[in-house]
């Protein structure tokens, strides 16, 4: 009997290796997968990055973890997922040193990304000295086909700012057909890098598109007090109002235009207007309002994982990156299982190449960036930021002139 | 067209001046360069804030428990964390330099404190966001209420120190605290209540920037800024020169962005700092130091 067993573990063991099968075994299997990530925890970039980034990874690790980890193929079982976390301040140079130290002393077995474009870009080089996946979730860069190209670890989930000015460029085209709107737009932006970027990119689309952009100017970051700019908009006489704020300056934007009565009729703002915070302190008033990202209303997947954020952090997600970025760690997490171990270079590729099922939907990237995945344009409509734009199945109407304001 | 630059101009000023008076008494008196300061104004901004959504207080009637409160609490934190550093400081020079290192750690443990309790979100609340219309321009109650306060804590303060006997003994310490020592002034009595008359101010200047700012735990260091331009412009310890100071750089902001460009205001403002600094290092309303 005894010899039986020895002598079956014995042919197992050389029909195994004579068959070339993995000869990783349970007993081999690490006890952990280590995730490690920077991110701003503190600094000008923190308000951005708890809400639409670091409640995802609180809640995907505490979801994978409590099916008892990733299933990896090669050791037959699920391995819990550790996290190693560290704040950046805010700096780009801090976020370097804390993902190389992440990848040479913690030696984690992959990374999540940090918040925001210009700390995407910085930390671009090292995830990709180290072969690292670099899913970003918070950048929007003209740059990120060339990235993609260069770095082909990186993925731009958010895209570049042309797409987003392109779809807002054919909804006012469209409206200014069927005369609803006047040919001339207000246009404000904060003068650092989101702002730099999107009037750079809806300068040359709303010209090339025949609008006149009768007021351009933009504002130094941390200004709070718009009453000169949203004078000056109201007198422009443009029917089209578009702000590239940050989150502060889009309420405080939002917060004068009610208080003077100015109403265009398309009124666009920055980053921020997706957030919470946003209809928790207009209420109302948020009907009509457009900006970038936009949910389906009639999407289960999306809906669900917005009572799953409420119940982790007790607000809502913000409504342009956040599903985004869920339904990048499901890839992340799919790509990993179907690779069945913690091999990057062949997680990379499955990335690349693989169809994924996501909050979204099914999502399969192209160029390192997903198509037609998400809304670029939404508006407020009920209490839902409502996906508008592109011009796709599932695209709500858009709703013109922006009601009044309620006092 | 142009009372409405000059209206949120002048509201502006004034919730410039509201925020930097507290400053001017800590570092003008109190002789203590308070790193942190900006982190006491988030405070009390968030105190506002949690009265105001949790138990539904309003932050008029917020500001009777705050203020007195942080007064409270900033005459602790001279008492225990500062009065040593007085102590040992050989000079008013090496004080300074002592308080800035010290305040700068306590900036990071009140930093860490509101990010533990609130995290690093924005808030904003809605509170008498209401338009009030003067001469034709529209202004917002809540930053019409500032600019009130504004006037009425530095009037009020400017005659309190000039015509009475404990103003008149603070303003002895800010001038010089070794000989008002020689006309009997306890002179670190007297210097933990400005620096606790300073910290009550900033939390009154939290509480009514709370209402129409979107801050988070991390805005602190802005606020510092600020104040630090503005207290250093109008002269170190002076509330009138605060309060001018405070108008200056907001009328200048608003005129820019109304008539030249909204993104030269923070150079436009900038150039007048150094204008001051070239013509009057001691402030507009500053006197020399010998």
């Amino acid at each position: 009997m005894k010899f039986n067993a020895k002598l079956l573990a014995g042919l197992v063991t050389a029909v195994a290796i004579g068959l070339g099968a993995p000869s990783l075994s349970a007993q081999d299997a690490p006890k952990s997968i280590k995730i490690g990530y920077a991110i701003s925890k503190t600094g000008p970039n923190a308000g951005g990055a708890n809400i639409t980034q670091i409640p995802n990874y609180q809640l995907w690790v505490q979801e994978v973890n409590a099916k008892g980890g990733l299933m990896l193929k090669a050791y037959g079982k699920r391995i819990p997922i550790e996290v190693v976390e560290y704040d950046d301040r805010s700096n780009s140079e801090e976020a370097v040193r804390a993902v190389e130290r992440l990848i040479e002393q913690d030696k984690v077995d992959l990374l999540f990304p940090p918040w925001g474009t210009g700390i995407n870009l910085a930390v671009g080089p090292t995830f990709h000295k180290h072969g690292y996946p670099q899913l970003t979730f918070s950048a929007v860069t003209d740059r990120a086909p060339d990235l993609a190209k260069r770095w082909p670890n990186s993925f731009w989930f958010l895209g570049t700012s042309k797409q987003y000015i392109d779809a807002l460029v054919d909804l006012l085209v469209k409206l200014r057909k069927e005369g609803k709107i006047n040919d001339q737009i207000a246009m404000v932006s904060v003068a650092d890098g989101f702002g730099i970027d999107l009037s750079k990119a809806a300068r040359a689309g709303f010209e090339k598109a025949g609008f006149k952009i009768v007021f351009d100017k933009s504002y130094p970051i941390g200004t709070q007090d718009m009453s000169p700019i949203i004078g000056e908009a109201q007198r422009s006489k443009a029917d089209t109002f578009v702000a590239f704020s940050y989150p502060p300056d889009t309420v405080a934007i939002t917060d004068q235009a009610r208080l003077t009565s100015y109403a265009p009729k398309v009124m666009f703002t920055g980053v921020g207007t997706g957030f919470p915070l946003f209809p928790q302190r207009f209420g109302d008033n948020v009907e009509g309002i457009i900006s970038l990202g936009g949910w389906s209303r009639d999407n289960k997947g999306t809906m669900e994982y917005r009572e799953k954020i409420r119940k982790l952090v007790n607000r809502d997600p913000d409504y342009w990156g956040s599903q985004i970025g869920y339904a990048s760690l499901q890839m992340l997490e799919q790509a990993i299982e179907r690779v069945g171990k913690i091999d990057r270079p062949a997680i990379i590729k499955e990335l690349q190449t693989g169809t994924f099922d996501t909050v979204l939907g099914k999502i399969k990237l192209e160029n390192n960036q997903p198509k037609d995945a998400f809304w670029l344009i939404g508006q407020w409509q009920n209490g839902v930021f409502t996906g508008v734009a592109p011009h796709r199945a599932g695209a709500a109407d858009f709703i013109v002139p922006k009601p009044a304001w309620k006092k | 067209m142009f009372t409405e630059p000059l209206l949120s101009g002048i509201t502006l000023g004034g919730i410039y001046a509201l925020i930097a008076m507290g400053l001017t008494l800590q570092y003008g008196v109190a002789r203590i360069m308070n790193l942190s300061y900006g982190e006491s104004l988030v405070a009390a901004a968030f105190a506002a804030l949690w009265l105001f959504t949790s138990v539904s207080v309003n932050p008029l009637i917020g500001l009777f428990v705050i203020v007195p409160l942080a007064g409270i609490i900033n005459w602790l934190i001279y008492r225990i964390l500062l009065v040593p550093l007085v102590k040992r400081a050989p000079s008013r020079d090496a004080l300074e330099v002592d308080s800035i290192l010290a305040t700068f750690g306590l900036l990071f443990v009140a930093q860490g404190v509101m990010l533990a309790i609130f995290g690093g979100n924005y808030f904003s609340y809605d509170f008498l966001s209401i338009p009030v219309k003067i001469f034709g321009a529209t202004i917002s109650a809540s930053r019409l209420l500032a600019l009130g306060f504004a006037v009425v804590i530095g009037l009020a303060l400017y005659l309190g120190l000039t015509r009475t006997r404990a103003g008149t003994a603070i303003r002895a310490v800010a001038v010089d605290p070794v000989s008002a020592q020689l006309v009997a002034i306890d002179v670190r009595a007297t210097a933990a209540f400005a620096y606790a008359l300073g910290g009550a101010l900033v939390a009154a200047g939290g509480v009514l920037v709370s209402m129409f700012l979107t801050f988070n735990a991390n805005l602190g260091v802005v606020f510092t800024m600020k104040a630090l331009i503005v207290v250093i412009m109008g002269g170190v310890g002076n509330l009138l020169g605060c309060l001018v100071a405070g108008l200056i750089l907001g009328l200048t902001e608003t005129f820019v962005a109304t008539y030249v460009d909204p993104g030269l205001t923070l150079a436009a403002t900038y150039i007048i700092f150094i204008l001051v600094l070239l013509l009057r290092p001691q402030g507009l309303f500053g006197t020399r130091r010998s």
